[in-house]
């Protein structure tokens, strides 16, 4: 590990102060203090910002859901009205990780998150992530685990977060406070496709501190929920995942919101798969006939070909214990 | 109780026992394996570190903290890269918290922080003013072992025991936090301690039994 120097931030004018001057934030810290470990992060000063006010779980006056960015991941399981109003979210966080992790992890690290890319964590690997123009070990190498959507010729790696799959279903917008005021940015414009810039991977200007996420109301009743398919059954990151949310009224979807993880270089909504099911009546037929079109515009690697069907059969099963059939 | 550790009586961060600023296992390899031989960076108090580590290692920079450690008061001045983990092993001489991969994925490490079960490898010690920190050495009261310690001996929980320090302190944090309905919830919320031994079925029920007896 690097040597470097800390401050602590005792508000959010010190916390963007020493941000806007190329400070490191820090919160869980459990991404980032392994990556420092491990040398693929060499921050020179972190800013820790644990003391500031950004943890509140709030319910907004349309109905829907502010989560403070450092609500740990644990407490945002466990909310009550998270629980109540988007199981999706829930259930995502508490597939994630261990209970440990849980407890340190914050919502707003959480979508910070950088790559499991063996490459992009071995510092003697080609990775155009961590070293631009260095090339990309994984697109020839031993790419399992590797996106199928999304990817550029430089860089093939997965977004790891669960929590993000959901809010990129539930299309949630991330609060975000700079040096030049507040702005809100659509959760799907938040995490950038790697193109020929893979090291960028959030739309964040400098000094830019996430302070909360919010989901926005939805149709009500609004049935949701996450499956989460891994080489084991529990602490392990996706192969594939898919998160629902369907609003079904007189027997008819009117609404659904579905993506999936482990497939893309960031969280991938799923358009085609919500306009099949909108203004159909659940069904077997129609759950594998919209969840065959998960996988549209699929690329995938020498070793993960396997993912464009079992990321279908993750849709189509999800679908089914969130829709039912009748 | 107070103690104050004076900051000479602190190890250098160079130290052969200060792995936070060591080279990691890859690292070393790739770089003993760039150059051929062992003298790619150079050799400070018995550790190889690599080049742009040499140049740092100057003066990193330390900061003073205070934090209870199992109802202890203790100021002590650390280099910011120090993990909980290493503080408490290496410096407080607690060396019940293991380290298992140091890099969050096995559990061995867990203590409690402010009553939540968390990984002490990923934990900066410099982030813990005025924290409360248990670790395995400080759940016994006086003579009398933790229910869960007992458990793990009444149901033989464990073949080398290197796990299990932090699967009972996760085991503690798992039954406080309500986890315990059947065995299948238990596995699910102990997932972050890995056991080599494989003696999870024991493991489990020695959870399942104290919390029982709650």
């Amino acid at each position: 590990m690097h040597p470097f120097s800390l401050t602590k931030a005792a508000n959010t004018r010190e916390a963007l102060n020493a941000g806007r001057k190329g400070g490191r934030y820090i919160a869980g810290g459990t991404t980032l203090v392994d990556l420092m470990r491990e040398t693929v992060e060499r921050p020179e000063t972190l800013v820790d910002i644990s003391d500031l006010p950004l943890r509140e779980v709030s319910v907004t006056e349309r109905g829907g859901l502010r989560i403070g960015a450092l609500v740990s991941m644990a407490e945002s399981a466990a909310h009550p009205k998270v629980r109540s109003l988007f199981p999706v979210v829930s259930e995502a966080l508490e597939l994630s990780a261990s209970a440990q992790l849980r407890n340190m992890a914050t919502i707003g690290g959480n979508i910070m998150q950088r790559t499991r890319c063996t490459y992009f964590r071995d510092v003697t690997a080609d990775c155009n992530k961590r070293e631009p123009g260095s090339g990309c070990a994984a697109l020839h190498g031993f790419n399992r685990m590797h996106a199928i959507l999304g990817a550029s010729d430089v860089c093939v790696a997965t977004h790891p977060s669960d929590v993000a799959v959901a809010f990129a279903a539930l299309e949630a917008t991330v609060h975000l406070l700079g040096p030049d005021g507040e702005r809100t940015v659509p959760f799907a414009d938040f995490l950038l496709r790697p193109g020929n810039t893979p090291n960028r991977e959030q739309a964040l200007r400098k000094g830019e501190l996430i302070t909360a996420v919010e989901i926005p109301a939805l149709p009500r009743p609004l049935k949701s929920g996450y499956l989460k398919v891994r080489d084991r059954q529990s602490y392990e990151f996706a192969l594939t995942s898919a998160a629902v949310a369907l609003h079904i009224r007189s027997g008819v979807i009117r609404e659904a919101k579905v993506a999936a993880g482990g497939v893309g270089t960031v969280p991938w909504k799923l358009p085609a798969v919500e306009k099949h099911l909108v203004g159909e009546r659940p069904s077997e037929s129609l759950w594998a006939a919209a969840a065959e079109r998960a996988a549209d515009g699929a690329r995938p690697l020498d070793h993960n070909r396997f993912k464009v069907a079992l990321l279908k059969r993750t849709v189509e099963r999800q679908l089914r214990i969130v829709g039912g059939t009748k | 109780m107070s103690t104050e550790l004076p900051q000479s009586s602190v190890p250098p961060p160079t130290g052969v026992d200060e792995p936070s600023s060591a080279p990691t296992r890859r690292t070393f390899i790739a770089t003993t394996t760039a150059v051929g031989a062992v003298v790619a960076g150079g050799v400070i108090g018995g550790t190889l570190l690599v080049d742009d580590e040499v140049a740092a290692a100057g003066a990193p920079p330390e900061s003073r903290v205070s934090l209870t450690v199992n109802g202890t008061r203790r100021t002590v001045t650390v280099d910011n890269r120090t993990s909980l983990l290493d503080l408490l092993r290496e410096q407080f001489g607690l060396t019940g918290s293991k380290k298992g991969c140091n890099a969050g994925a096995c559990g061995a490490c867990t203590v409690f922080v402010d009553g939540r079960r968390v990984n002490s490898c990923l934990t900066l010690a410099v982030r813990l003013e005025g924290a409360e920190v248990t670790t395995i050495e400080g759940l016994a009261e006086g003579d009398e072992l933790h229910p869960l310690q007992q458990a793990f001996v009444d149901e033989d929980a464990f073949q080398c025991g290197y796990c299990t320090p932090g699967q009972i302190m996760s085991g503690v944090g798992c039954i406080q936090e309500g986890h315990t309905g059947s065995p299948e919830e238990i596995r699910e919320w102990m997932s972050g301690n890995i056991c080599r031994c494989g003696c999870y079925v024991k493991i489990v029920r020695a959870v399942e039994q104290t919390a029982a007896r709650k």
